[in-house]
């Protein structure tokens, strides 16, 4: 039975970084993921990371942007610990190699991106977050010796001992299928958001909620579950990411009659409003009939305004993606483009060491909420909370680990029982659902009632549809008996987990009766500081009945909520 | 807008290569017909006929839009992300109108399109050191580097790995020890990384390995293969043109002797004598090269293919004695681009990042890629564009 300091699981960003800072200190460290780690989604981040590195920024006036970003939910400690660490884990990332784009002087160039006061944002092309993704497997490579990597392993649970410990996970070899208990003195949780549980969203098919689940089912409080991040451009039919780097550069958006409406919503900042701004704009241009394309569902996103030398070399990968993807050459027309399912803010909730309420458990990156995010999340923050949290866990981690004995506990009764549970789902008798047919549906119902305007009416139905899809997948079958490389089973696990971050969500949503960041309640349309400048934690029913909502205090040090323009 | 957005859907079929290791059966094929709109890609179909058909098909797949580097595969015998191909170009491809869809090649296959990477590509990857061997010290902030520097290993940076190079490089399939496409690539992110403090000696590693940089037979396999426009062959010549050029590394394996030779022979004669290429590659670049000690030992080991090449006329007495004949002319304009591309203050290196075409090239300038076999990159280049990133 493998047996290690610090366990990670997840290979993406957080999940690497915190597996270099871990090794980093002396702790035996082991990295597990479902995949190889340069499959990880963090491959998929395209724009930049945040950082106040130019000579006339200010981490504070980072910071300030965070906050108002996020609407004020944002806990302000922690935003000041990621804005302030922003330079220092840069640069540590250029070091190590990450070929960021230099300006005349050869200094790292800076792009501007939405809700910034200022170009802060460090760029690879518009292959940032696969620039540092390859670059950590590089080092993960280079330290071998210390981080044994477990990859194309699927942790189906968390292990707690009988003081409620996290001490390790029960995983699958996909490719024997083999079965296997890991012990750990602490275990990083770094595996990513649910945007699978949306459809269509910006995520790849293997971001399905897992970390999210297993810390809900193993008791961990989740917080901010309803603050839902609707990317404003996004390809129609796909949904694929178009990046934010293309309004960076100076892209405009044009509804069906030419005019760059986020002039009425955003006179100032215009395109470059925060996220949850420009998607609400673009959603009333279509429900009032200014869309474009067929059934005026789109926008029109115009890059031609670009330089067309700046975006090849700088937008390179999304002149692909039109091509390729929507057959529009981006540097001659405009693409259409409408709001996506794109980013969880809520997630774990943790301290700002990444460490949850369960002793031993970690969670860095999407799979957490410190919360820097609050409401929304701005543009290029998502690799900066992955790098700035995955360290600072990893790191706390290997400290802890230091000073404490190997984990006792009985493994056996867990590994039966997830052993069991796979073999009953793969046994099962073909007379319900198929697992892809609920995946489907819901995707569809929560990109129907929890998408960009939401409404008491619509949540209870998705709410409602959840829990029948939940009783529905109890029974649903799959085709593959086997055991190399069974995804099918994978699939109905991770259909469990879904349906667990679909329904706290909800619940997230139905519960908060204002309108703040991501959350617009139609029936509660103003931010209501009075009673809703709180986080609502849900927590996992004990003995029946549905999850239990609580609240706790959003930590302001030194700025006040204000009137959120832009 | 591009019409595509109206287009309905249409049927398609797929005949897949599945093989379950756990049954005892040789692999088979599995045709499944689903229903897209034809600018839809290959892999959405797959999944499709998954979702609805039989969910036990193996397939790795995760971001649907070409930057995971899971779903590479063969469609219609050619290695591509499935996710990256459009379901009517595939079957305007396909031999029966039926997408033929198989595992990469040159890897084991583990179940259905799933291959084992781990024992072939980054194997290779772990070969060429794949990290920063960073300059010492370490700058407080970050190191000072030319801009074009960057932009240029940003083309190698932007390899995600999927093995479409891997799966049907022939060198490899001839010599699965040569270390390949993605592999030296990657290892041009380094040599080409102004940070790194070890170029040569990772120049210095891969020249004297037989199965490194003169390993590669320029098909151009890879470059048709790969969904990201890393140019793999691209980039082992530039390691070679390092090596031999800046570096003056003399190879053990007479590598650097056989490209020298190469040249040679085509700028004296216009067209290779093949005749003459084995002795110079060992004894020397000169007429007299067949005379030394080096050149008789391979000739000599050669006499069975060469008897056998005489014997079925691919050879023949006056061809080994004399060259090949062209045009006077023909052989002024051989000789023309030799000098234009000796002539150049700065070695021409085509990086698409770099040289990306600023304006769309004028009506029936057809790009003569292809013609650029070897050393000739500039054929490819827009006049005007070099060295300049800048805007």
């Amino acid at each position: 039975m493998p047996a290690h300091d610090v366990l990670i699981i997840g290979a993406g960003l957080a999940g690497q970084r915190a597996a270099l800072a871990a090794a980093q200190q002396g702790s035996s460290v082991a990295i597990m993921s479902k995949v190889h780690p340069v499959r990880s989604h963090s491959v998929a981040a395209a724009g930049g990371i945040n950082a106040a590195i130019s000579v006339d920024d200010d981490w504070h006036s980072h910071a300030y942007d965070t906050v108002k970003g996020s609407d004020f939910l944002g806990d302000q400690d922690a935003i000041e610990v990621m804005c302030s660490e922003a330079p220092r884990e840069v640069m540590h990332l250029e070091h190590i190699g990450v070929t960021f784009h230099r300006n005349d002087k050869g200094e790292m160039d800076l792009r501007a991106f939405g809700g910034a006061s200022m170009k802060r944002t460090a760029y690879v092309a518009d292959i940032t977050g696969q620039a540092l993704l390859h670059v950590l497997y590089e080092q993960l490579m280079k330290h071998h010796e210390t981080v044994e990597r477990f990859e194309e392993w699927f942790t189906t649970s968390l292990l707690l001992d009988e003081t409620g410990r996290c001490c390790g996970v029960i995983a699958r070899d996909v490719r024997s299928g083999r079965m296997e208990a890991f012990t750990a003195k602490n275990v990083i949780l770094a595996c990513g958001g649910a945007g699978q549980a949306y459809k269509p969203t910006t995520n790849g098919l293997i971001v399905t909620g897992d970390g999210i689940a297993m810390a809900y089912r193993a008791g961990a409080p989740l917080m901010d579950m309803e603050m839902v991040q609707y990317h404003p451009t996004c390809l129609v039919e796909t949904g694929i990411l178009i990046t934010e780097g293309a309004r960076g550069e100076g892209a405009h958006l044009l509804n069906a009659n030419g005019e760059r409406f986020m002039e009425k919503s955003a006179p100032n900042k215009m395109e470059l409003a925060s996220r949850d701004v420009v998607s609400r704009a673009e959603q009333i241009e279509i429900n009032e009939g200014r869309g474009v394309g067929p059934g005026g569902a789109g926008i029109f996103l115009d890059v031609t305004v670009v330089p067309r030398k700046r975006t090849l070399e700088a937008l390179r990968e999304i002149v692909n993606l039109g091509r390729d993807f929507a057959g529009v050459d981006i540097t001659r027309e405009p693409i259409m483009i409408r709001p996506g399912q794109h980013y969880i803010m809520g997630g774990v909730k943790t301290d700002i060491d990444g460490r949850t309420p369960i002793e031993g458990l970690y969670a860095a990156g999407e799979v957490a909420c410190v919360s820097v995010h609050g409401g929304n999340r701005l543009g290029a923050n998502s690799l900066l909370d992955t790098l700035i949290f995955g360290r600072r866990a990893g790191e706390h981690a290997a400290e802890r680990a230091a000073q404490m004995g190997p984990p006792r506990l009985d493994t056996r009764a867990r590994l039966d029982q997830d052993s069991d549970e796979l073999a009953s789902i793969i046994a099962r008798p073909r007379d319900g659902r198929r697992v892809s047919e609920i995946k489907s549906e819901l995707g569809e119902v929560m990109n129907k009632h929890a998408a960009v305007f939401r409404d008491e009416a619509g949540l209870q139905s998705a709410l409602e549809t959840v829990r029948r899809l939940r009783a529905e997948s109890e029974h649903a079958w799959i085709d593959d008996r086997g055991t190399v490389f069974n995804q099918d089973v994978l699939g109905a696990v991770e259909l469990g987990f879904m349906i667990d971050c679909a329904e706290t969500t909800l619940v997230g949503a139905i519960e908060r009766k204002e309108s703040r960041g991501a959350q617009f309640r139609t029936d509660y349309p103003e931010r209501n500081d009075a009673e809703w400048l709180k986080h609502i934690d849900i927590t996992a029913p004990q003995n029946g009945g549905g999850p239990r909502v609580s609240y706790s205090p959003v930590t302001i040090t030194q700025w006040q909520p204000e009137e959120r323009k832009y | 807008m591009a019409e595509v957005h109206d287009r309905p859907p249409e049927q398609f079929t797929l005949r897949m290569r599945r093989y379950n290791p756990e049954s005892g059966d040789a692999p088979y094929w599995d045709e499944h017909t689903i229903e897209l709109e034809p600018h839809r890609s290959v892999l959405e179909a797959i999944l499709q006929a998954r979702d609805r058909f039989d969910g036990s098909i193996g397939i790795r797949c995760s971001c649907r839009q070409a930057i995971c580097g899971s779903c590479g595969v063969r469609v219609n015998g050619e290695p591509s992300l499935a996710c990256h191909t459009h379901l009517d170009a595939a079957k305007a491809s396909a031999r029966d109108g039926v997408i033929e869809i198989e595992p990469m090649g040159n890897m084991p296959v583990i179940k259905d399109l799933i291959v084992d990477m781990d024992a072939v590509h980054w194997k290779k990857i772990q070969r060429v050191t794949p990290w920063l061997l960073a300059k010492q010290p370490v700058p407080e902030r970050e190191y000072l580097v030319p801009k074009e520097a960057m932009v240029d290993i940003t083309q190698t940076m932007a390899c995600i790995q999927c093995g479409a190079c891997v799966s049907d490089c022939l060198a490899m399939e001839v010599d699965p020890g040569f270390i390949g496409p993605a592999a030296l690539a990657k290892a041009y992110r380094f040599v080409g990384d102004p940070r790194d403090a070890q170029q040569r000696e990772r120049l210095v590693d891969l020249a004297h390995d037989q199965q490194g940089i003169f390993d590669c037979t320029h098909c151009f396999k890879c470059v048709e293969a790969c969904p990201k426009d890393v140019n793999p062959m691209g980039q082992i010549m530039r390691l070679r043109r390092i090596a031999i050029a800046d570096q003056h590394i003399k190879d053990r394996h007479n590598g650097e002797r056989h490209e020298a030779a190469f040249t040679t022979l085509v700028r004296e004669n216009g067209l290779l004598w093949e005749a003459e290429l084995l002795p110079r590659s060992y004894g020397g670049n000169s007429w007299f090269g067949k005379f030394a000690p080096a050149a008789g030992k391979e000739l000599i080991s050669s006499l069975p293919a060469i008897t056998k090449a005489l014997a079925r006329g691919k050879v023949t007495l006056m061809g080994a004695l004399k060259p090949h004949k062209i045009p006077p002319g023909d052989l002024k304009s051989v000789q023309a681009i030799y000098e234009k591309v000796e002539g150049r203050e700065q070695r021409y290196e085509l990086n698409l990042y770099i040289t990306g075409q600023d304006e769309v090239p004028a009506e029936g300038a057809a790009v003569a890629a292809g013609a650029g076999a070897d050393g000739g990159s500039d054929a490819a280049a827009p006049s005007g564009a070099e060295g300049s990133t800048s805007q």
